[in-house]
């Protein structure tokens, strides 16, 4: 009797963590193939064109994507700008300050915030930067990229303020500093790698949004004029390529792809690289 | 009628307050030593749960008293009254008077009493900072003007340090050993020079041969400090302190000089706590 219970339990142990080991396999190997196949696909179009030139018109072969590189890397500053300090201080306010019942309610919204389908935020976005102006916007573009970097930068700088430890504050608190001295000096700067990490990590994930900039920063064929005119973005030109009918713009959308993986990728590496840095810490 | 009776007392306490604080100027008679802390009917809740009861207690000044009693009698609550730690926590609430120097430090600028009296925690606690910073800190935060090296040479030098860490001041403080942390967290305390230090069982996470550095560290700092020490360890209490007190279950049962309270306790229960029949 008790041998075969003792079966059924190692059969059982052997199945589940065949099962565990599977899907773990399966969650590597997605990556690694998305990752291969766009540099099977995408690779041969990466050139110093690629980075130097704008989009060639259509019939002509070559060209490149400056534009759009240049574009995004705007659009991703202006969205750092607008939710990185937002996120960063509600995140403090809200693991610092929070009470019961207003901390609710702002993770509630923050997290419902989080879910709302991006192309909802670029109607918003829409709504509140190029209707009234009456013309799409580098800006809009930004803001509704900005609005998408709040609840995640929050959430992920509120977690890591809760782990720091109780004894830290106090430490600070019986030298007489003040409660926002406390955070700003201490608490702040002993969670600081797991903060820029949640920061790295939102940016990452906006960067490859397309539909809130759909109607927000619009597309460009060429440079941006400014700041207050549509820009290319790289997801805008990876749609506008991947659809069209042109084996060398579908070539171009591959690399295009190729390179917003490996930005996606490099800030990831970043983000470990600043977490490893945490235990070195440079003095005065 | 009645006004006036009241003002009188209110008078006559004042009056009382000054003589008191007369009292506590430098001319004392050799036989009696001056009080730094006077703590007078002391309260204190967290929440609806009491958790000090009427606590009277005379903290002498440069003296080492130490606390001691067994889990959850209140000792450290009581030990962070006095620097008003506990207001950090939601929901205490304390009641009764505790005088420093003849000053309520219930009125006074917290920043300022934290700054008069430091305190040791428990587990280490340094900041995620260099040892240099971590010196630093309190006097940075405290608007210091003078020059900040002398005064964390100082510092690490009354903390028995310096010479352990003085050609790594600018790495991490994560890079010390525990017992070093704990000097470092003396020394950071110091820097400000209190004039009383809490220490909250503090060589609790520390070995036999650590602990015997900080108990003879604290037994020089007493020529400039009022030491005040939680501790589990009835042998440290008895090996390094000059006065104890004995708490159970939030009330003071006895406090003495060390050498009568382990030898002649006045209490039953004291001496059943520290013949070890319970605790």
């Amino acid at each position: 009797m008790s041998h075969v219970r003792l079966i059924w339990r190692k059969s059982l142990n052997a199945v589940m963590l065949t099962l565990t080991g599977v899907a773990a396999f399966g969650v590597v190997s997605i990556l690694f193939l998305i990752l291969g196949y766009f540099i099977y696909n995408g690779g041969h179009s990466l050139n110093w064109d690629f980075f130097t030139q704008l989009p060639k018109p259509v019939g002509e072969l070559g060209g490149g994507m400056a534009n759009a590189i240049v574009g995004s890397l705007k659009l991703l500053l202006l969205a750092a700008l607008i939710g990185l300090p937002t996120g960063l201080l509600a995140g403090v306010y809200l693991a610092e300050f929070g009470g019961k019942a207003l901390g609710f309610l702002i993770r509630y919204t923050t997290d419902l915030l989080n879910g709302v389908p991006s192309i909802v935020i670029g109607i918003f976005a829409y709504a509140l930067a190029v209707e009234p102006v009456k013309h799409f916007s580098t800006l809009a573009g930004g803001l509704a990229l900005g609005i998408m970097v709040v609840p995640i930068t929050l959430r992920s700088t509120e977690e890591f303020l809760r782990a720091v430890s109780g004894s830290l504050r106090e430490g600070a608190m019986a030298l007489g500093a003040s409660k926002w001295r406390t955070i700003a000096t201490v608490v702040l700067p002993a969670a600081s790698g797991g903060i820029i990490t949640g920061m790295l990590l939102s940016l990452a994930r906006v960067a490859g949004e397309t539909a809130p900039l759909l109607f927000t920063a619009l597309g460009n064929r060429f440079w941006s004029p400014g700041w207050s005119q549509p820009t290319a973005a790289l997801p805008l030109m990876i749609y506008e390529y991947a659809i069209s009918a042109y084996d060398d713009w579908h070539r171009q959308a591959w690399a295009a792809g190729l390179v917003l993986l490996a930005l996606v990728l490099l800030a990831n590496l970043g983000c470990r690289f600043v977490l490893n840095r945490r235990g070195t810490i440079r003095s005065v | 009628m009645a006004s006036a009776s009241q003002g009188n007392s209110a008078t006559a306490a004042e009056t009382a307050r000054q003589t008191r604080m007369s009292e506590r100027t430098p001319a004392t008679t050799p036989t009696e030593v001056s009080v730094r802390f006077e703590i007078s009917n002391l309260d204190f809740y967290y929440g609806a749960k009491q958790a000090v009861f009427g606590l009277n207690l005379k903290i002498p000044k440069n003296k080492i008293t130490s606390l001691i009693g067994p889990s959850g009698c209140g000792k450290s609550t009581f030990l962070r009254t006095l620097n008003r730690m506990n207001e950090t926590i939601r929901n205490t609430r304390v009641r009764g008077q505790i005088l420093l120097d003849g000053q309520d430090i219930l009125e006074m600028d917290v920043v300022a009493l934290r700054r008069r009296v430091g305190m040791v925690f428990q587990r280490p606690n340094p900041f995620p900072k260099s040892i240099y910073d971590n010196v630093a800190y309190g006097l940075r935060i405290n608007g210091y003007r003078g020059r900040l090296p002398d005064l964390v040479e100082h510092s690490l030098k009354r903390a028995a340090l310096w010479d352990e860490v003085k050609n790594s001041l600018h790495k991490s403080a994560f890079a010390l050993s525990g017992g070093q942390q704990q000097r470092l967290c003396i020394a950071r305390a110091l820097a400000v020079d209190p004039e009383v230090l809490l220490l909250d069982e503090p060589c609790s996470a520390l070995d036999p041969v650590t602990t015997a550095k900080i108990e003879e560290l604290m037994f020089h700092l007493k020529d400039s400090c009022t030491l005040a020490i939680v501790t589990h360890n009835m042998q440290q209490a008895a090996r390094a302190s000059d006065f104890t007190a004995f708490m159970l279950d939030g009330k003071l049962i006895e406090h003495n000089e060390t050498s009568k309270l382990f030898t002649t306790p006045q209490d039953p229960r004291t001496e059943a706590y520290i013949t070890g029949r319970f605790g």
